[in-house]
């Protein structure tokens, strides 16, 4: 068989640049847990249904096993490793979303969780002070197979809260 | 002093690696290690079918592939079958599958040949380059094609039953024909699964330097792996070491082993001299897992006026997929926990474990439970229409009363021990529920929304579950000359917290800071005594085990410090970690306390020079007594008499659309009765997560088989678990703490609790709000709208007696 074609690819995710060598159909979830060894996105169903891959590019929430790691070169990928907050500590302050979840115990197994928090991330960006139904609206498109749900909208809305906090401080 | 940390809604430690991405789950490990290569497997496609030839020539073709392996390739132990983990008398035709499939598969999904190359993706070219030629056979699915047994799955095994086990406390026919009142119940409840959010996995490492192999799986049972991989690959058990890291979900799955791949990715990386990992995807999980809850019950019933059972005589057929790795757990467990709270005086239940060309099933999250339930739940709801009398009126003349235990049913439970009910307070429980959901309200509030056009339902259903099956589980604890506490046990965590709860145990026990406590849990070079995750134990099982063992370590402590205070042991005490003889101002650190419990001939710091020979002792005795050890450390372990019982009771309130059927779940609540809680925020947690597996099973989740064996709906797009849109939007919950008398702790386990009554409750509020009965589960909108078609001329049908 022939050998597979490698691109260069140059992805800049969480402000770094990572400078891989992938085939074609590489798709960016494992290009960024494999290549860029960023295992905090996680892969639950790899057909864009479950949402434990989602990432942001550019900001907007996407799936990130239905986007090959070819067609990112260009864009600005957030994972879960790059919401913490810059406070001169070695590790960074939990962003307000991640705080919102140690809060009000919004994980379990924290399998999907990366998923909820990039999501929530660029949902409170859009509507930062939702409603409880908003709240629902905001998630309803990650599986947890742990939480019930129930905690993962209480974080949502202590989020907003901690997210107006931190605003005011 | 020291805080109390059981009992406190202490915040998890473990959740600041999760929420970092810094959790460590088995696919992310070696991640950056260039020698690691990646595994996929050819399953098969047929559900039931000959294996004539395999032609693996056109694999190694596919650059980047190093090896591939079909039953023929595997030697020894390997080419035997996987072993039955859980013999039983009556389980007089078990069969368990090869490791890779030999002569003929029983399912599609079953695992033929094993590839390992560079990466996944090349594993993938080259599985689909192996060509197989099948002579396929007659498939066996459902329950159904199981009994009527026109085609056998298994050659040798007549009428595809794999046992068939009776149990009877009493003379339950005998009652039943002389009860003033009888009915008879045909129930079914079909296929669901754990579906955890991450699938199986495995990683192995064999050291050529040491001769030692390191296996990292993602199994609720690392010992249980370790023993397995030891005796198939030939390994002493000393060679082998067995971790389990991050898991994401497990609910019964992880507990069967070994899979396959569990034996392959060692194998491979022994032979290949390079690290080997396999990681399941979403496909892979529905066909190649396991499944559970399909079973269909006959119900006999005899009862008085007042609607008290007198006689219960349940038949009923499980359906265990291809082949019985688990034995027959699930299925003992539903004969024996079907009866829930209640004490029919008479009781008998037979059931026969059948064959199909499917999945294999073990224990799922309340692991036969359910299904016990609803067949329970279904009878005292059918019993209290016949009579016209209110459910829960029914339900309270047939409890156990609180007086009544310990409570012994007269049958064999799931661990081999008596069906001994340890504490419970049922009428309690259900007073609370009633308050909770507005039970007696109902009828107001099923007037007010009839007059809105909008028909409403309430139902209720209750359960015991057996928890903290034993043998064991133990813990070492271990405190260093820091003061800091390391603790290990050797069960699994997958999202239970283990690492906040026990050491909230610790710290109290111990009488240290929470924060300088720290434990590990499934890793068998810190235990390698252990049982395993399942059947809600692991807060009663290592819960209690790590009480004990600091405890020791605690005693061990006090006898040391009161030595080295001048004092009594008896004036001691330890808070914060610092031991202070009570009333006055001399204390000693517990870190100083372990440099003293370990005579030193050299000092490595400032500290532990004051354990040095010509500093420390009497020297006219041994250093170390003979009754003692070195160490400032405690091992332990807890091993129950039987199972402690817990119990719980669901309420919820459903709408139906008098047009398109579809069911809206307004008020969920829960009474639910675990003993003392060590911590509120995490049981509440597995309570919710629990609910909404329920919800699944109830209203949406099944595995949609065809007649050929295909499963139609492998994937999270035609499988429907619950979207935060399908669950109730809050779920009540009170508590109710009895004590087990049966573990140091007082506690009862909590993990399965949330999903046993779901079928049932739900059942009970649709046939509510229907008026027709409910007697398969789950159920659709379009099924709900075909019964309501087939009542037509029947709306409210009365429940059939048996003669």
């Amino acid at each position: 068989m022939t050998t597979e074609q490698l691109h260069d690819v140059r992805l800049h995710v969480n402000g770094s640049v990572h400078e891989v060598q992938v085939p074609a159909r590489r798709l960016l979830s494992d290009a960024l847990r494999h290549d860029c060894g960023l295992t905090g996105t996680h892969v639950g169903c790899e057909h864009g249904v479950c949402g434990a891959c989602t990432v942001l590019v550019d900001g907007t929430p996407m799936r990130s096993c239905l986007m090959l790691a070819v067609s990112a070169v260009d864009a600005e990928i957030t994972t879960v490793e790059g919401l913490t907050e810059d406070d001169g500590s070695a590790q960074g302050r939990l962003s307000p979303v991640q705080q919102a979840f140690s809060d009000c115990h919004g994980l379990q197994c924290g399998f999907c969780t990366p998923g909820f928090l990039t999501t929530i991330t660029a949902g409170l960006r859009e509507t930062p002070n939702p409603t409880e139904d908003e709240a629902r609206e905001m998630i309803a498109g990650n599986l947890c197979r742990c939480t019930g749900y129930q905690n993962i909208v209480k974080s949502v809305l202590r989020a907003s809260q901690i997210q107006a906090e931190r605003g005011e401080a | 002093m020291t805080t109390k940390m059981f009992g406190a809604k202490v915040p998890r430690v473990e959740d600041q690696r999760f929420l970092r991405g810094q959790g460590r789950y088995v696919d992310d490990l070696l991640t950056d290690d260039p020698r690691l290569l990646h595994s996929a497997v050819l399953r098969s496609p047929h559900a039931h079918a000959r294996i004539v030839d395999i032609d693996v020539s056109d694999v190694l073709d596919v650059e980047g592939v190093l090896a591939v392996w079909t039953w023929d390739d595997l030697t020894g132990p390997m080419a035997e079958p996987l072993p039955l983990l859980i013999p039983h008398p009556t389980l007089t035709h078990g069969r368990t599958q090869y490791a890779l499939a030999k002569d003929e598969v029983n399912y599609v999904g079953e695992a033929i040949a094993f590839v390992v190359a560079v990466d996944r993706y090349v594993a993938e070219d080259a599985v689909s380059r192996i060509r197989v030629d099948y002579e396929f056979l007659p498939p066996v699915v459902g329950i159904a094609a199981a009994r009527a047994a026109t085609a056998a799955v298994h050659d040798d095994v007549p009428d595809n039953v794999a046992a068939r086990m009776e149990q009877e406390n009493g003379d339950a026919r005998a009652a039943i024909a002389s009860a003033p009142h009888t009915l008879a119940l045909d129930l079914d409840v079909e296929r669901s699964a754990c579906t955890p959010m991450e699938g199986r996995g495995t990683v192995a490492r064999w050291d050529p330097d040491t001769s030692r192999l390191t296996v990292w799986s993602s199994t609720q049972t690392s010992t249980g792996v370790r023993g397995c991989v030891a005796a198939k690959l030939g390994l002493d058990l000393a060679k082998v070491d067995v971790i389990t890291p991050d898991v994401g979900g497990g609910f019964g799955v992880k507990i069967n082993h070994p899979w396959p791949e569990e034996l392959l990715v060692p194998l491979a990386a022994m032979t290949l001299g390079r690290p080997v990992k396999f990681t399941e995807d979403r496909r892979e999980h529905f066909i190649s897992s396991a499944h559970e809850r399909a079973q269909q019950h006959h119900v006999e019933v005899g009862f008085d006026d007042d609607g008290r059972v007198l006689g219960l005589n349940v038949e009923f057929w499980h359906d265990h997929g291809a082949y019985t790795p688990y034995g027959l757990i699930v299925p003992i467990i539903t004969s024996t926990q079907l009866l829930g709270p209640y004490k029919p005086q008479n009781y008998r239940v037979v059931f026969e474990s059948l064959y199909t060309n499917t999945v294999i099933v073990t224990p799922y999250r309340g692991a036969g439970r359910p299904q016990g339930c609803f067949v329970m739940e279904r009878t005292m709801d059918a019993i209290a229409a016949y009579l016209g009398k209110d459910r829960t009126e029914i339900r309270s003349t047939n409890f156990i009363q609180p007086d009544e235990f310990p409570y012994e049913h007269g049958l064999v439970f799931q661990d081999g021990r008596e069906l001994t009910y340890d504490s419970g307070d049922y009428p309690a429980s259900l007073a609370k529920l009633k308050k909770l959901v507005g039970w007696d309200e109902f009828e107001d509030f099923r007037a007010e929304m009839a007059a809105q056009g909008r028909r409403v339902g309430i139902g209720l259903a209750c359960y015991v579950e057996g928890t903290g099956v034993g043998p064991y589980e133990g813990a070492h604890v271990h405190i260093e000359t820091s003061g800091k506490v390391k603790v290990a046990t050797g069960l699994t965590t997958q999202g239970q917290g283990h690492q906040t709860a026990f050491a909230q145990i610790v710290a109290d026990t111990l009488g240290v800071r929470f924060e300088d406590v720290e434990i590990t849990t499934g890793d068998t070079r810190k235990m390698p005594y252990a049982v395993g995750t399942f059947a809600s134990r692991a807060a009663v099982m290592s819960g209690s085990a790590i009480h004990l063992a600091a405890l020791r370590t605690k005693e061990k402590a006090l006898r040391i410090a009161a030595e080295a205070l001048e004092a009594s042991e008896e004036d001691l005490e330890i808070a914060d970690g610092v031991v202070s003889v009570r009333g006055t101002d001399a204390s000693i650190d517990l870190g100083t306390v372990a440099v003293l419990s370990n005579p030193l001939r050299y000092a490595f710091d400032e500290a532990s020079k004051a354990a040095t020979q010509f500093s420390v002792g009497d020297p006219s005795k041994p250093p170390v007594a003979e009754d003692d050890e070195p160490g400032l450390e405690g091992t332990d372990f807890y091993s129950p008499p039987r199972s402690t019982f817990a119990n719980g009771m669901h309420a919820v309130v459903v709408e139906t659309d008098p047009d398109t059927a579809e069911i809206r779940i307004l008020t969920y609540a829960v009474v639910h009765d675990c003993g003392h809680l060590i911590n509120p925020m995490i049981v509440e947690g597995q309570i919710h997560g629990g609910v909404a597996q329920g919800v699944g099973g109830a209203l949406y989740e099944r595995m949609a088989y065809d007649e050929s064996g295909q499963l139609l709906n492998a994937s999270f797009m035609d499988f429907l678990m619950p979207y935060v849109t399908e669950v109730p939007t809050s779920i009540a919950i009170d508590h109710l703490e009895t004590p087990s008398p049966l573990n140091p702790l007082g506690i009862k386990g909590a993990g399965e609790a949330g999903v046993i009554p779901s079928a049932a409750v739900f059942a009970a509020a649709i046939e509510d709000a229907e008026g027709f009965p409910i007697t398969s589960m789950p159920i659709s909108p379009s099924e709900l709208f075909e019964l309501r078609l087939a009542h037509a001329d029947e709306p409210h049908p009365l429940p059939e007696e048996i003669r």
